[in-house]
């Protein structure tokens, strides 16, 4: 049930994290769409760009100064307004970059104003971290949202 | 202006690291992640080292920890839906007990201040309190469905049996044991909050509470007893919680995490901007409506989101934290 290490050598002093190379706001915005364009629909055998879940100026990037952050916003348009898999495109989106992209951002997805009866609660459920963290360990839903953001 | 001194980083956890917690001595530091293991780190001279790794306690991420106020136990909650008992009673951390009971994910573990009860929290909305009972035995003595959804944390009162719980449902609870039928109820709510309350401490004395979300404000609670001298009403005999200060315009992502140091009484916070943020109380503030002043220079704490900040319990000024980029660091905040 356990394992003790001791150390007896101090092994703190780790390599650096690898740095994140600096990207110019409206090159990551093209990344970051080229990423999303091609996720898949849960339930349709097309893209979220084709079903116009997603398009080019749902993407925005900021440069938050103060914090040296690029702040990334997403909308997205669910295909009707009581899409019960909108929380699942959401969390696709969000899965897909994490993984993928290769410079750091701060991400927030939000659901087009008026595009879903219960876009509040799907927005405050596809951002918050832990919920997602848990969902992704869930293994029927890892394998659902790996199909979606799997590339061809 | 204070400054936060990096002492040394502590990189071994495999991802994202949830949560840090000083033994009650403060000799020795727990730390657990998305790598479903324990990690012990103590001091070897000058530097921290990890001394113990504590795995196959649970089959997901653990997302809290909690030492015993004896500093003989260690409580780990987990999105396994259980909660690990780990005790050194054979000379090595062993795991004693496992308690099981929620529905899904326990995202928050605490010991009261005796140490005869454990409090948990989860996705399924409810707070339990366990009774620790002889031979590692755990009885669950209140299952508290007060709040609407999530229970984010849990923490207890400094000195007496009161627990406070923060909520994805935006408000905070305050549950006591009710003395004629020692049933445990929820006896206040602190709505101010305007989304998630990921965290919550109280100050050393326990009046004061304070809370912060994922509005981007940190919220200063005082409690009002009956008959207070300041005329604030309260019901039923029970005390009143009222917000006396909002701290908004400082943190720029949601905040996950705070620690009001019981020695130095400065807050420490943890944000999703990748920034800690020390506040102090103004000197000679008005205690029915106290303003605060973030006092060190902002400068990046982690390369992501901070999750957890601790003060130790001893050594004034000695901050750990904890963020998505995989490391603890250990700071030393010099006013």
């Amino acid at each position: 049930m356990f394992l003790s290490l001791f150390q007896r050598k101090s092994e703190t002093t780790v390599a650096s994290k690898p740095s994140y190379p600096e990207i110019d706001c409206e090159k990551l915005r093209n990344i970051i769409y080229g990423f999303i364009r091609t996720i898949k629909d849960p339930e349709k055998p097309n893209t979220l760009e084709e079903l116009k879940v997603v398009y080019e100026n749902g993407v925005q990037v900021r440069k938050s100064v103060a914090e040296n952050l690029n702040v990334v916003r997403i909308e997205f348009n669910p295909t009707v307004p009581h899409c019960s898999l909108a929380t699942l495109i959401g969390l696709c989106i969000r899965i897909k970059l994490e993984q993928t992209v290769p410079y750091k951002f701060k991400l927030d997805i939000f659901i087009k104003k008026g595009g879903h009866a219960s876009e509040n609660e799907i927005n405050k459920q596809i951002n918050d971290k832990e919920r997602i963290a848990a969902a992704m360990e869930n293994p029927n839903l890892k394998k659902v949202v790996e199909q979606c953001i799997q590339e061809d | 202006m204070g400054k936060l001194e990096h002492i040394q980083t502590l990189s071994k956890h495999i991802g994202r690291v949830w949560s840090v917690a000083w033994h009650p001595k403060g000799d020795a530091l727990a730390t657990c992640g998305e790598d479903k293991t324990i990690r012990i780190w103590a001091k070897e001279g000058k530097e921290w080292v990890n001394k113990v790794i504590l795995t196959d306690g649970h089959k997901r991420t653990i997302r809290d920890i909690s030492w015993s106020p004896c500093g003989n136990y260690l409580a780990s909650a987990s999105f396994d839906a259980t909660v690990a008992i780990w005790d050194k009673k054979s000379g090595e951390f062993e795991c004693s007990a496992t308690l099981e009971g929620h529905e899904n994910e326990v995202k928050s573990v605490a010991w009261s201040k005796s140490g005869h009860l454990l409090a948990t929290c989860s996705r399924d909305k409810s707070v339990w309190i366990w009774e620790v009972a002889e031979d590692d035995e755990y009885e669950c003595a209140a299952v508290l469905n007060a709040h609407t959804q999530d229970v984010k944390k849990i923490t207890w009162h400094p000195h007496v049996d009161l627990l406070a719980s923060a909520s994805y449902d935006n408000t905070v609870k305050i549950f006591k044991e009710d003395p004629s039928d020692n049933d445990w109820i929820c006896i206040a709510t602190l709505s101010s909050h305007e989304s998630t309350v990921w965290s919550l401490s109280f100050d050393k004395t326990g009046n004061r509470l304070a809370t912060c979300s994922d509005d981007q404000t940190v919220k200063i609670w005082k409690q009002y007893l009956p008959n207070n001298s300041e005329g604030v009403p309260t019901t039923d005999g029970e005390a009143s919680w009222k917000c006396i200060c909002t701290l908004s315009g400082y943190h720029t992502r949601t905040v996950y995490d705070i620690s009001w140091c019981h020695l130095t009484d400065s807050i420490a916070t943890a944000c999703g901007d990748d920034i800690i943020r020390i506040f102090k109380e103004d000197e000679g503030s008005d205690p029915n409506a106290p303003t605060f002043s973030l006092i060190n220079s902002a400068e990046r704490s982690h390369t992501q989101d901070v999750n957890s900040v601790k003060w130790n319990p001893k050594v004034p000024g000695l901050l750990a934290s904890c963020s998505d980029d995989g490391d603890i660091k250990l700071w030393n905040f010099i006013e």
